[in-house]
């Protein structure tokens, strides 16, 4: 909302000399949003009214273009200035009369007669542009016809300023135009929270500015309302209201007999201007201007075009409406219309119909003032994607008592500038339902803000809000003014009290919680898990969980995977990735594909985070009550309801791992530091992984392993599977890792080792088994021979080749044999290898490699 | 010099001139040692086993019993003086080696050895990670909640009317299809737009005190710039306990804020409305390293937790009353870092979160 400061004074008594700042200051400090201050520069030097007395169309040119002759005023004209341009280029046009100025203007949005603004020769206008005198399209431009961006005063640069026509009270050609155009006077550009309808005006905003320095106030809407006959209170035009849930009062006042497409005087279009708003005719700026000064929007109806009486009733599917803007607009049913005998004439509190636009023949007008139901407009004006001016303010709820005030106030403007006369009785149909009384403890405020308040303080400040206050003992009793329909709870009422107190005036208070218990081990875990990846070389990213068809056709998930089972948007931002993603590695591999295009060559990253997988049978969500809490039955129901969400880890390894230097070449990584790192972050939760062997995608179907805790597969780690490389064109052997971080228990602290201090024994062994037969199931069955006595196993080295027969491989080990209790003989430490080396035989056909 | 080739004969122990003059024959050589090699020899020749005053010490047991005592401290003095002797000259010619022999193993230690250099946390994990820490530091524990949420959790416990615009589809992600292959129009569930739906998982799954620190992944149907992104992050603080106000509230900030930013920093609230709380306001903090000069700067919203919130989640708003703020990971760090475009949160680009993490220049050594 757009307020000019000179609009605001009229209604609230602010001091003279009040910067600017401290009213955008105030404004903020009583809970209003200052956007913007448009506080025009200066014009220097002569800005008058002037007055066009001739215009010649110019038509050699491509665009149009007039020169016009404009009075502005004794002293003012050519004639009267010792112009030496002037007199050298007298003959290139008309004659110029004394006081007048030739001028040529791109505009046509004026006529004979217009009051314009001229800014003679030797104006500097705001940005430092001088005015001269020039010829220009073959005629001397002695001034400027200027338009609103010009002086600085607003956005409209489609036409110049026109600020009546003939002769306007007040105003006289050659006057100064500045307080005319508003050139001294700042905007507040408001932004108003949606529980506050009653500032999306002069009236409200006014009235807050007014509590907030502390100074007299008067409602605009506060008048006496213009007494009419008691015989022809229904005679203004007939009107129903068919459906009250949706129109709890509708007031119609006519104007007849007037000129309604009347340009309007200057100051409405100024303040128009100000807000953003186009002038259109005397009708349709009045009904703008009243809705900017109240709050209340109007229509105008061309009576001429209206048949038998309005009515307010509920759309049926399927009516169709040409609303102003010339779209046709077909109805599900529900939507609350204005209708008459003809069908619908306006999508009420949203726009207007076609029909019965006002046009430059109209002579009376029908004026509706209504108060309609906030979610049906908001609901309207969302499906019809057609925000106004008006459905921005029922939305927020209009104060339904000022309905007949704003009638009356843009009948008699109308009447005053275009003519005519008001009609004698006034239709209000409907009426006010007082809103309900609050009861709050004196106390309240105190108990929620955390400072004391007088009980003086909170009655006056409820009171300056308009609400109606009465102290019983240590309670009041508040009735919330007509346009504070938010005021329902003592907590609202809290809020008034301490935000006219002002939230600076809260102390600062540290409270002290009761102990808590820190970080879960799983939150602490997880932290773990993240800080070694990072310190591993990892570098972390978080990619958007957004995946389409095509993301998962790249991985070679087949059609029946699982993972094609997928949560998908009703509105995704990119209609090719409308799914939720299965899986961390779509999004992790996009990023690695991202920055190889940016030219980074080796990338080893991972990502931590939520995936979305779909439960087989998920019960739906119904509505719960919010007016007490859920059963734990009807909670339980929502998380079964919603798709799992486990978090995971993943890793992508491509390039090098380790880098080229001067200590020699890099290295890929690859599936082995895949599977070293899934080793890593179970060890960091504190457990072993195994790795099985398994074909899954996206991975090679040879290099792949599936990671267990226990028996539980937790993940898979390996290179991809060559084709997804090329698809995706990753470096040669890229490989991955991706795990659910929840699916590993939180592991139980091992019980202390005991550490033998007596010297060990190390004896290597090479065994040559068959290719089959893995080196994890060999290590193992080596530890299960060698018993209590056979302290660690290690594989130290790989053979395979023309030593070993074909179809095996030979795997050396290194043995520590220890003893806890005593330093073991020689020929006891043989014993222990020979028994490992006889359980490796008997299970895998091991042996040993000479 | 080297070490003679045939020692002198063993002197008398009785003797002390031959004992000195072997003596000084010892120190000589000692003195005379050019290197290790030749202090070793020396060594062996007149303190070996069979050096002149090793010989000359064994002869003492032979000599009558009173000459014993005065032949004694005459070949103990001199072989301890030798003794002392070759310590002194060996740990000179070792040092005098060390010099020599380490100089040439120099090597240039302005060498980069980046061979498997460290990753690193991306800045919002980081940002998330220290924020947790202050309140955890303050006795408060970190909560956590889905992502997909029931709308019931993201708008309705949270006191927002079913007509309320943000619900609308132009905000918020809605579900369509929750997996079974079956479009619904009514599946009432959302990517949550802010972290409040975890305030009420928290009241509703703990009893009060609650303090709990909430941050989270959040999504808005916002098209990526510099200023918006539709996936972004936010922290989210519920305290739920008797008696608890706004200047509780402003407390809790003021001491976030200079944990944050500094000492020096502090926040103002300012009046504002929020369906969930009651009164509202919105947060500005004072950034004591603001580009341009020290100046408040908007960082979130905040407000005491509604009474309709309190009572959907079956806490009575007479006994229990509570406060809630939130503010973004992504603007915050904008703001703290002078991150001019959003993007470069979010895309991944391993050179920007190297860098936040630790500074590189051109040269990467």
């Amino acid at each position: 909302m757009r307020a000019p400061l000179s609009w605001l004074r009229e209604y609230a008594a602010l001091p003279e000399g009040l910067t600017p700042e401290q009213i955008s200051d105030m404004f903020v400090s009583i809970g209003f949003e200052i956007e913007d201050v448009y506080l025009p520069e200066p014009t220097i030097g002569p800005l008058v009214v002037g007055r066009v007395s001739a215009i010649e169309e110019l038509t050699e040119f491509k665009k149009p273009i007039r020169f016009c002759v404009v009075e502005v005023g004794p002293g003012n004209g050519a004639a009267d200035t010792a112009d030496e341009a002037a007199d050298g280029a007298a003959g290139a046009g008309p004659a110029i009369p004394a006081d007048s100025r030739g001028i040529i203007c791109g505009a046509t949005n004026f006529v004979v007669g217009d009051l314009v603004v001229v800014a003679l020769p030797g104006t500097e206008l705001p940005g430092g542009f001088t005015i001269g005198s020039r010829m220009t399209y073959g005629r001397l431009s002695d001034g400027m016809i200027c338009a609103s961006d010009e002086v600085g005063v607003g956005t409209d640069h489609d036409g110049i300023i026109v600020l009546g026509h003939g002769e306007l009270p007040g105003i006289s050609v050659g006057d100064d135009a500045r307080s005319l155009i508003g050139t001294d006077d700042p905007v507040f550009d408001v932004s108003v929270e949606t529980d506050r309808g009653y500032a999306l005006s002069i009236r409200g905003l006014a009235r807050e500015l007014a509590i907030g320095f502390g100074v007299d106030y008067t409602d605009p809407a506060g008048g006496e309302l213009r007494a009419v006959d008691a015989e022809s209170v229904d005679t203004a035009y007939p009107v129903r209201i068919d459906d009250p849930s949706g129109c709890s009062r509708f007031v119609a006042v006519g104007v007849t007999g007037a000129d309604l497409w009347a340009p309007s005087p200057a100051l409405i279009r100024r303040r128009l201007d100000a807000a953003g708003i186009r002038a259109i005719s005397l009708a349709v700026d009045v009904t703008n201007y009243v809705m900017l000064e109240l709050g209340q929007p109007l229509h105008a109806y061309d009576r001429a075009k209206l048949s038998g009486p309005i009515v307010v009733r509920r759309a049926e599917a399927g009516e169709t409406l040409r609303t102003l803007d010339g779209v046709d607009r077909t109805l599900i049913g529900g939507e609350l219309l204005i209708t008459d005998d003809s069908g619908p004439i306006g999508l009420a509190g949203v726009m207007g119909g076609e029909t019965t636009e006002i046009s430059t023949a109209s002579r009376d007008v029908v004026l509706e003032a209504a108060a309609f139901n906030p979610p049906d407009i908001s609901r309207v004006a969302r499906r019809q994607h057609l925000p106004s001016e008006a459905s921005k303010r029922f939305e927020r709820a209009v104060d339904p008592a000022i309905a007949a005030a704003a009638a009356e106030r843009a009948a008699a403007l109308i009447a005053e500038y275009g003519g005519g006369s008001v009609s004698a009785g006034r239709t209000d149909v409907g009426g006010v339902t007082p809103l309900p009384t609050v009861r709050m403890p004196l106390s309240e405020p105190e108990r929620l803000a955390g400072r004391p308040y007088d009980a003086e303080v909170v009655v006056r400040r409820l009171e300056q809000v308009g609400a109606t206050v009465r102290v019983e003992a240590d309670e009041v009793l508040v009735t919330p003014p007509s346009w504070r329909p938010d005021l329902q709870r003592p907590a609202d009422l809290v809020e008034e009290v301490a935000r006219l107190e002002s939230y600076d005036t809260i102390p600062s208070v540290l409270p002290v919680p009761p102990s808590g218990s820190g970080f879960t081990r799983r939150q602490q875990r997880l932290r773990s898990v993240a800080e070694d990846l990072a310190a591993a070389g990892l570098t972390e990213t978080l990619s958007f969980p957004f995946v389409g068809a095509a993301d998962l056709d790249a991985l070679g998930i087949g059609a029946d995977d699982v993972r094609r089972r997928l949560v998908r948007l009703a509105n995704p931002l990119d209609a090719g990735r409308p799914f939720l993603r299965p899986s961390l590695l779509p999004g992790l591999l996009g990023v690695v594909v991202r920055n190889l295009s940016r030219g980074v060559r080796d990338l080893s990253l991972f990502e931590i985070g939520q995936v979305f997988l779909p439960r087989f049978g998920a019960p739906s969500l119904v509505d719960l009550p919010v007016d007490h809490r859920p059963t734990d039955a009807q909670l339980a129901v929502i998380d079964a309801a919603l798709p799992d969400q486990p978090r995971r880890v993943a890793v992508v390894l491509a390039g090098d791992l380790e880098r080229a230097g001067w200590w020699g070449a890099g290295r890929p990584g690859d599936w082995a530091d895949a599977i070293e790192f899934g080793r890593r972050i179970a060890a960091v939760c504190g457990h072993p992984l195994r790795v099985v062997p398994v074909a899954f995608d996206p991975f090679h179907p040879g290099r792949c392993g599936e990671l267990r805790i226990g028996d539980w597969p937790v993940g898979h780690a390996g290179e991809l599977h060559p084709a997804v490389i090329e698809r995706l064109g990753l470096p040669e052997r890229t490989s991955a890792l991706e795990l659910n971080l929840d699916a590993i228990p939180e592991a139980a602290e091992p019980p202390a080792p005991t550490v033998s201090s007596f010297p060990p024994v190390h004896l290597d062994v090479a065994l040559t088994v068959p290719d089959r037969v893995r080196a994890a199931d060999l290590a193992e069955a080596l530890a299960a021979g060698g018993g209590e006595l056979l302290e660690s196993v290690r594989l130290f080295d790989l053979y395979t080749g023309n030593q070993v027969a074909a179809g095996h491989r030979s795997l050396a080990f290194a043995l520590t044999v220890r003893a806890a209790d005593r330093t073991l003989t020689g020929s006891e430490a043989t014993e222990v290898r020979d028994a490992a080396v006889a359980a490796a035989a008997e299970r895998y056909g091991a042996q040993v490699r000479g | 010099m080297s070490a003679p080739e045939n020692p002198p004969a063993s002197p008398d122990p009785t003797d002390a001139a031959a004992v000195a003059a072997a003596l000084e024959l010892a120190l000589a050589a000692v003195a005379g040692a050019a290197d290790l090699d030749e202090l070793k020899a020396a060594r062996l020749a007149h303190a070996g086993e069979k050096s002149p005053l090793a010989l000359a010490n064994r002869a003492i047991g032979a000599l009558p019993k009173a000459e014993k005592a005065a032949a004694g401290k005459t070949v103990g003095a001199a072989r301890s003086r030798l003794g002392a002797a070759i310590a002194e000259r060996q740990s000179a010619l070792e040092a005098e080696r060390d010099a020599r022999v380490l100089v040439t193993e120099a090597v240039d230690v302005s060498l980069p050895y980046d061979r498997r250099p460290r990753g690193a946390r991306q800045p919002i994990s980081v940002m998330i990670q220290q924020v947790s820490d202050i309140f955890v530091g303050m006795g408060w524990e970190i909560a956590e909640g889905p992502e997909l949420e029931a709308e019931w959790y993201n708008f309705d416990a949270l006191n927002f009317p079913p007509d309320h615009p943000a619900r609308d589809l132009q905000d918020t992600f809605y579900v369509a299809d929750v997996g079974d292959g079956v479009v619904r129009e009514d599946t009432r569930m959302v990517l949550r737009t802010h972290t409040s739906p975890v305030q009420a998982r928290s009241m509703l799954r703990r009893e009060p005190p609650i303090y709990v620190l909430c941050p989270g992944r959040t999504f808005r149907t916002d098209e990526l710039d510099a200023t918006h992104t539709p996936v972004f992050h936010q922290f989210e603080g519920l305290a739920v306990d008797r008696h608890l106000t706004m200047a509780h509230l402003k407390g809790t900030l003021d001491h976030f804020a200079r944990q944050v930013f500094g000492p020096e920093s502090r926040t103002r609230l300012r009046p504002h409305f929020f369906p969930f709380t009651e009164p509202s306001a919105e947060m500005d903090v004072w950034f004591p390293d603001k580009k341009g000069g020290a100046g408040w700067v908007e960082w979130g919203g905040c407000g005491m937790v509604d009474p309709n919130v309190l009572i959907a989640c079956g806490l009575d708003p007479q006994e229990w009353s509570g406060f809630a703020f939130g503010m973004g990971v992504e603007r915050t760090l904008q703001f703290s870092r002078s991150i001019p475009d959003m993007r470069d949160l979010v895309d991944g680009d391993v050179r920007f979160t190297t860098r936040m993490a630790t500074p590189e220049g051109q040269v990467s050594i």
